[in-house]
């Protein structure tokens, strides 16, 4: 058993869904106890739908468990695929399911729909998660449907730059974007969009969007991109496997990335490197000026961004790349790089030790929370839930990646992805932090009945975020075993600090007390501290 | 269950049969209930003790709230749990024990069974009952189900009260007892107005603190506030209650006969009781005028939910002047449904139990001008170009007396308003 106070992903059936419901043409059975249908929900308030997922559900009850659940299963399917005629079926079990095992898959093949393609899920509840599920269902679905178009072994590789000799222009598939996923209807359109640019066109997008027989054209593509590898990644590898297809890996979030992105298609595609996407004089690629970001970064009102500390946590994708763009592109200080996505640890460690950190690799909250309040951040990019870290703690944070709420399903155009997304990235991590100018007059005047400490006049709310991380409380002690006092004296000096970095001025002076002996600190301490620390 | 509730009327005899399905169902189950029980008792602790399912539903429902505190959580069963590896029971003290640890404030803890334990029969009564003992002094552990094979939506809290029963002291005090969860607001005007009618000793189930419960026995005269508590209500009569038989307490009609019920119970005069609520009566009916204009004649459709929608059907129809289509319910008791069965108009189509596709098709020859469905429905149903009043709200909303009547018209004219209030191009 695992204490689980929030749950950074759902079960791997959820990932399923996401699949079904991207997908048009495709219909799922899912064998689950009355009350699993809450996942409708997902799609219907979070994605706000306009129609029902495509999943029919057994919904069996106390009652039907001494009756013949498998029979339930059967005249389920049948009702489902007589009511809406799918070009393909899905058919699985929840983790509740997964303990009567009626094997719904094999009963499904047993039923006699001839032609229509099944696709027996088998989705371990209790051991896999809601990214491996969308990925395996995925992957399984794309199987069965390219089975009859499978190469013989040893057959010749497709060249990639066939597209010159066929006298048209490249094309490729965008693979990975799904209902659930973050921004991925914006990021699609910012992509292509890219692409397009470049002259390259987009052949299949899925699973958002496409149709079974769409997933049966993904061969026709001179090359993959894999645009989430949490849900396209193993697709991605069987295809090169299997397929010969080519796969651009790179994920185009923040300006760095997005041109290595380009650079690295056009390699793969074999087209000539344009111009801009050259690395120019001083370092600076023409490309990069299609985005804002660079600009406003080295802006002088950037300059207070400098070396700010920042903790970021999210799926391994987008915290890769969170981290890339904090670190090289806004200047910040990371401070701490986490994942709760176990299948992309080995890159989540490679990209910490990067920048000097070790990478935490947990699904547990409690455990994040605790590093938050260790690393001691003045900005926290993370998920929903670290939003609730990030109240407790009176920390600045900003949500990068699922899972997440209804808030960051938004009306307006809003990709992470291309120069846009690096825009929009911009503004939404420094808006939470404490503006320039109001940050120094409350380093100066303390005394203010309006701007207080903690004060951010510009977030409207007047919250004061408050000095939390220095406050003891059983769950996330700061302080070691040592016993260390301040006087009162010291505690002033410490009241003087600004807030934000005010959690990381105690640690150290604590850390710097214990270190040379020291019973108490008084404000001495605390500037020997600083000028220690400093070196 | 020991007791039964004798039935009083030939309710409903003028009612067709109502219509029994099977099939899929769209609703909640019970632990869905945390998401406001938490509130009402924010001294409580509700660990499920279920599936990464179970904790994704709950956080789904409330997790758009930011949360310094979390007040529920989930113990996810993991493999070596299911193939006996480890002690269920051990980890479950480990878990708790590293939950007290961070909350230490926390004075009741609600163990909630889900589908996986129960098929799985992990006895977490018993496991509630050691731990109690480990716990003593500190915090209460109790044990109920809030699966979805057992339950569904609201009965989560018929559950969760009837777990709270055995710890309420006994007393043969003569007290009006009102089980179900009421907003803070309307539990202080209700209890007002029952001081003003002359009951002086008024305490709820559930109550705010889960450490101050209400006493129980022989004088205490049972009021429901809420239609789902069947298992509540008979476990308080088994402790010697005396239930108060009542429509339930929606709009200004069921409130006053409500309240008058009670009244009755406690021998108030009726010339006092009319002095007291006449007068709110005539204003409730005022603020009515507005959405009963709004409402009249307008067809209306109740997807099973919450078992409010008998209820709110008969004060729909009988206060708004709404013309009943199908008034679906998740699971009928007929016994503490028959007051307001007596009240609905003759030939209105009950349903119990669900096939949600067969239903949307009668939703979809009908056309009603407002259909009361859940969140999974609604949007589509406005995508097909159909009114629809999300039902989950009827639970986080201030609907009950006779004051609220206009707010709880008011929640069903909304959506009708709205559609008339917008145009695009």
């Amino acid at each position: 058993m695992e204490l689980t106070l929030w749950t950074y992903e759902g079960p791997p059936h959820v990932g399923a869904m996401r699949i079904a419901a991207s997908m048009e043409g495709v219909h799922y059975v899912l064998h689950a106890p009355q009350g699993d249908t809450y996942a409708d929900l997902l799609f219907t308030m979070i994605e706000r739908r306009d129609k029902r997922p495509p999943v029919t559900y057994t919904t069996f009850q106390a009652r039907d468990l001494g009756g013949d659940t498998a029979e339930l299963v059967k005249r389920s399917i049948a009702d489902a695929v007589e009511r809406f005629k799918p070009e393909a079926l899905l058919v699985g079990e929840s983790c509740t399911a997964e303990l009567i095992q009626d094997q719904p898959g094999a009963l499904a093949a047993g039923m006699g729909f001839g032609e229509l393609p099944i696709v027996n899920l088998e989705l371990p509840a209790y051991s896999k998660k809601e990214n491996w599920g969308a990925a395996e269902t995925f992957y399984q679905l794309v199987r069965s449907l390219l089975k009859p178009q499978l190469p013989t072994p040893g057959a010749p590789k497709p060249d990639p730059a066939r597209w010159r000799t066929e006298g048209r222009r490249p094309r490729v598939n965008l693979l990975g974007p799904s209902l659930l996923g973050f921004r991925c209807r914006d990021d699609v359109r910012e992509i292509s969009q890219l692409l397009a640019s470049y002259g390259i066109d987009v052949a299949v997008v899925a699973p958002l969007g496409a149709r079974p027989a769409d997933l049966q054209r993904i061969p026709t593509a001179d090359a993959n991109v894999c645009l989430y590898p949490e849900v396209a990644g193993t697709l991605c590898s069987w295809l090169e496997r299997q397929f010969g297809m080519v796969c651009a890996r790179t994920v185009p979030i923040g300006i760095g990335a997005t041109v290595r992105f380009l650079r690295e298609l056009h390699g793969l595609l074999d087209l000539e490197l344009p111009a801009e996407l050259q690395p120019g004089t001083n370092e600076v690629c023409e490309a990069e000026c299609r985005s804002r970001l660079p600009w406003y970064s080295r802006s002088v009102d950037s300059t207070y961004l400098t070396g700010k500390r920042v903790f970021v946590f999210g799926d391994a994708t987008h915290a890769i790349a969170a981290a890339r763009i904090a670190s090289h592109e806004l200047g910040f200080e990371v401070v701490g790089l986490g994942s709760y996505s176990r299948e992309m640890a080995r890159e989540v460690r490679a990209a910490a030790s990067e920048l000097g950190l070790e990478a935490l690799i947990s699904d547990d909250y409690l455990a994040v929370e605790a590093a938050i309040a260790q690393a001691a951040p003045e900005l926290v990019l993370g998920t929903q839930m670290e939003r609730h870290s990030a109240k407790r703690l009176g920390i600045p944070c900003a949500v990068i990646s699922t899972p997440l709420h209804v808030q960051d399903v938004p009306a307006r155009y809003a990709p992470q992805m291309g120069w846009e997304g690096a825009n929009v990235i911009f503004d939404s991590w420094v808006h939470p932090l404490m503006m320039g100018l109001e940050e120094h007059l409350i380093g100066m005047f303390r005394h203010d009945f309006e701007f207080v400490d903690g004060h951010r006049s510009h977030l409207g709310d007047g919250a004061a975020a408050g000095d939390k991380l220095t406050t003891e409380s059983p769950a996330v002690d700061l302080t070691s075993a040592t016993a260390l006092a301040w006087s009162a004296e010291g505690e002033a000096e410490l009241a003087k600090i600004p807030f934000f970095v005010r959690g990381k001025v105690r640690k150290n002076t604590e850390a710097f007390a214990r270190e040379q002996g020291l019973a108490v600190i008084d404000s001495e301490a605390l500037y020997e501290a600083k000028a220690h620390f400093s070196r | 269950m020991a007791s039964s509730i004798a039935t009083r009327s030939t309710a409903g005899t003028d009612l067709p049969p109502p219509l029994k399905e099977s099939g899929q169902r769209e609703v909640f189950c019970g632990l869905t209930s945390i998401v406001w029980l938490h509130r009402r008792m924010p001294d409580a602790f509700f660990l499920v003790v279920g599936s990464r399912t179970c904790a994704h539903l709950i956080q789904s429902a409330a997790g758009v709230m930011i949360f310094a505190e979390p007040r529920f959580g989930t113990a996810i069963l993991g493999e070596r749990d299911l193939a006996g590896l480890a002690d269920a029971n051990e980890e479950l003290d480990r878990l708790v024990d590293q939950l007290l640890q961070r909350r230490p404030e926390i004075r009741t803890l609600f163990l909630v069974g889900s589908c996986p334990s129960e098929v799985i029969k992990l006895d977490l009564a018993k496991a509630a009952e050691r731990l109690n003992r480990q716990h003593t002094g500190r915090v209460m552990v109790l044990n109920y189900s809030g699966s979805g094979i057992e339950t569904t939506f609201t009965q989560g809290e018929d559950g969760a009260l009837q777990a709270l029963i055995p710890l309420m002291p006994s007393s043969d005090q003569q007290q009006l007892l009102i089980a179900g969860t009421l907003a803070d607001a309307v539990e202080d005007r209700l209890v007002g107005l029952f001081h003003k009618l002359g009951i002086d000793r008024v305490a709820s189930l559930p109550p705010r603190r889960s450490s101050e419960l209400p006493s129980v026995g022989p004088g205490t005269k049972l009021l429901l506030a809420q239609p789902f508590l069947s298992g509540t209500a008979r476990a308080l009569l088994d402790r010697g209650a005396e239930l108060i038989r009542a429509p339930y307490p929606f709009g200004v009609e069921g409130s006053r006969a409500w309240m008058a019920a009670a009244a009755a119970a406690f021998d108030v005069a009726p010339a006092r009781i009319a002095e007291v609520l006449d007068p709110l009566v005539e204003r409730g009916q005022r603020a009515m005028a507005p959405h009963r204009e709004a409402l009249a004649g307008k067809k209306l459709f109740l997807l099973p939910d919450s078992q409010l929608e008998i209820p709110l059907a008969r004060f729909l129809s009988r206060e708004c002047g709404m013309e009943l289509v199908e008034v679906g319910t998740p699971y009928l008791d007929r016994q503490l449904m028959a007051e307001e069965l007596a009240l609905l108009p003759p030939g209105t189509q009950l349903s119990e139990g669900q096939h949600v596709d067969n239903q949307l098709l009668r939703v979809r020859q009908q056309r009603p001008d407002l259909v009361v469905c859940g969140l999974g429905l609604a949007n589509p149903l406005e995508a097909e170009g159909m009114a629809t009043k999300w039902s989950i709200e009827l639970v986080f909303s201030p609907i009950h007396g006779i004051d609220q009547a206009s707010d709880l018209a008011e929640l069903f004219a909304r959506p009708l308003r709205r559609r008339a209030a917008l145009s695009f191009a």
